[in-house]
């Protein structure tokens, strides 16, 4: 208590109050308001986007999948499903469906990325589920092996979505879609969710790694250059066989008329 | 009388109708020139050949319509052989049509069997021929030479012998044993049950011995396909039902019809399709056919966990995995 009566009356006694005061005041005023305050943004922000996404879905889901996404008997339940699944079916145009037929089909999205991003939100906020990814996530083209993704393709995949990528027919109008021009976020979603008739390949069946080289496989393929210009669809010797038969035939059909005709 | 057929009057040959060529100087000078163009697209075609294949790079992409983007020298070496030896053979065919001999000959029929004189020359040839040789004096010849024939004729048979060996037992036999741990394909992993989530599937093999290495003939016959379904799902009998470990089911991935790898699985209709023909196997009842040529179900791998909660097989497969065999036992 000494040294404070000493040095009350110190000229510099009034500025050094100050200062701590002032300091002690600022502290904890930014810590009192500022800490809670991000986290409450972020909170309020997502609770924005859940709340956007409920609005969406209500007025674009809930006819089938129920005001709950309890699901129905013409659609299933969504409580659980994920962000992942959503962002794979609502960002490739397959949800909402064009019709009620064998399968939702790829088309234009009807929701744009802001839009989907609620929708997943809303969906993840019911129960926990596989989270959505983005582009830049999935970094193939630095983790991925080209020749490992070839064998894994080759016996995951290719029995449903053709060796080439390309897709093929399934039972009773299903088909596996072709897998070129599919971007990585939704090629790496499907493979953990298995939507509609694909089955779910989880990271541990195929590991994280191993989902990277099946997606440079993919792009490598993409990426393949037609040699003969025209690749009649990469689907082997079906249109291969069609072209052969109709269009060579033909032609050598018409080279044997030419060489029994008599000259005139 | 009246009714009597006249017998139908020989009408001869058509009469000859000259091509322009043979007539006209003209036109067979038109028809020479033809030849020689024909001939020159032949020499071009050869001379594409050669530029493409030694001149335009070999990531050239050109636009042709209907064709799209097609790579230059593949295009060039292609059209080149392709002309080069068409129209050889286009100007061969013209040239005979045009401009060589164009007389008509007429070839008349004869009975095929020879004057009995020549024939009796023939017999009488044979008969001193043989004597000359003399293989009735020379038994030893004779009888050198029919079993040097004879032998010659073995090789033929022997090489036979490279169709087999048979099978043997091999067709009703896999690497499955009792305890034989799942392992992923390709990867090489062992999987533990609470690794595949319902409504998922792994392609996998038996894990082997170390130091033995993994063939074609081994995957061919160990393939198998593993399902995870929820157990309710499950119409199996109890014997079956006690096969699956959690819901997770395991089929042998070689069809039953003629061997291809079946392993298009609808999660939605828990139905496996064989992509050659079509045959329909539903898991939930132990891959029963539902449709397709198919005669059987798929042979259903009996699984179980070990001590440390990995898939093992729990015995080998009951029955032949794969198309049906003459020796096949059920």
């Amino acid at each position: 208590m000494k040294f404070i009566s000493k040095y009350r009356r110190h000229k510099f006694a009034t500025p050094v109050l100050l200062l701590v005061a002032l300091s002690a005041l600022g502290f904890t005023f930014s810590a009192a308001t500022a800490a809670p305050n991000q986290s409450a943004a972020a909170a309020s922000a997502r609770s924005t986007l859940i709340e956007e996404g409920k609005e969406i879905f209500l007025k674009g889901c809930s006819s089938c999948h129920g005001l709950n996404a309890e699901g129905a008997a013409i659609a299933p339940a969504l409580i659980g499903v994920g962000a992942a699944s959503v962002d794979f079916v609502v960002a490739t145009g397959r949800m909402p469906m064009q019709d009620m037929s064998q399968q939702a089909m790829r088309k234009a999205p009807v929701y744009n990325e802001e839009e989907v991003a609620a929708l997943a939100a809303y969906v993840a906020s019911l129960a926990h589920g596989p989270r959505a990814y983005t582009n830049e996530e999935i970094e193939w083209e630095r983790d991925g092996n080209t020749a490992e993704g070839g064998e894994l393709f080759r016996n995951n995949c290719a029995m449903c979505h053709n060796f080439a990528g390309q897709g093929g027919a399934l039972t009773r109008g299903k088909y596996a879609p072709t897998v070129m021009g599919v971007e990585a976020r939704h090629i790496y979603e499907a493979l953990i969710t298995g939507p509609q008739a694909m089955p779910v390949f989880n990271d541990k069946i195929i590991t994280p790694e191993e989902k990277l080289s099946i997606i440079k496989w993919i792009k490598s393929a993409e990426a393949e250059p037609a040699l003969g210009g025209a690749s009649l669809g990469r689907v082997g010797p079906v249109t291969e066989g069609l072209l052969v038969w109709t269009l060579g035939l033909g032609l050598l059909i018409g080279i044997a008329v030419w060489l029994t005709a008599k000259a005139r | 009388m009246s009714k009597e057929l006249e017998p139908l009057a020989d009408p001869g040959l058509p009469e000859h109708v000259h091509r322009k060529a043979d007539i006209d100087p003209i036109a067979a000078k038109r028809a020479e020139r033809q030849v020689a163009v024909l001939f020159s697209l032949s020499a071009a075609g050869t001379l594409l050949f050669m530029y493409s294949f030694f001149f335009i790079k070999e990531d050239l992409f050109v636009f042709i319509p209907v064709m799209g983007n097609t790579n230059a020298q593949q295009l060039g070496i292609g059209l080149g052989v392709a002309f080069g030896l068409l129209f050889i053979g286009f100007g061969a065919v013209h040239w005979a049509k045009t401009l060589m001999p164009d007389q008509e000959v007429i070839a008349y029929r004869h009975t095929l069997r020879s004057e009995e004189e020549d024939r009796g020359e023939f017999v009488k040839a044979v008969k001193i021929g043989a004597e000359e040789a003399g293989l009735g004096r020379r038994p030893l010849i004779k009888r050198s030479l029919f079993a040097a024939l004879g032998l010659a004729g073995i090789p033929a048979v022997v090489m036979l012998r490279d169709l087999g060996p048979l099978p043997g037992n091999s067709l009703n036999e896999t690497n499955w044993k009792t305890g034989t741990k799942l392992v992923t394909d390709p990867g090489e992993r062992a999987i533990k049950a609470s690794d595949l989530e319902v409504g998922g599937v792994a392609q996998v093999l038996p894990e082997l011995a170390p130091g033995k290495k993994r063939t074609l003939e081994d995957i061919a016959k160990d393939a198998v396909l593993l399902i995870r379904l929820r157990p309710v799902e499950f119409q199996l009998t109890a014997e079956r039902l006690s096969w699956t470990h959690e819901g997770i089911i395991a089929f042998s991935k070689i069809c039953s019809h003629m061997g291809c790898a079946v392993a298009l699985y609808e999660q939605t209709t828990k139905h496996l399709l064989c992509p050659c023909h079509q045959s329909t196997f539903d898991v939930t009842r132990a891959a029963k056919v539902i449709f397709g040529p198919s005669a059987r179900p798929l042979p259903q791998l009996a699984i179980t966990v070990d001590a440390d909660g990995y898939l093992i097989a729990k015995q080998p497969f009951t029955e032949a995995v794969g198309p049906s065999f003459w020796e096949r036992k059920s």
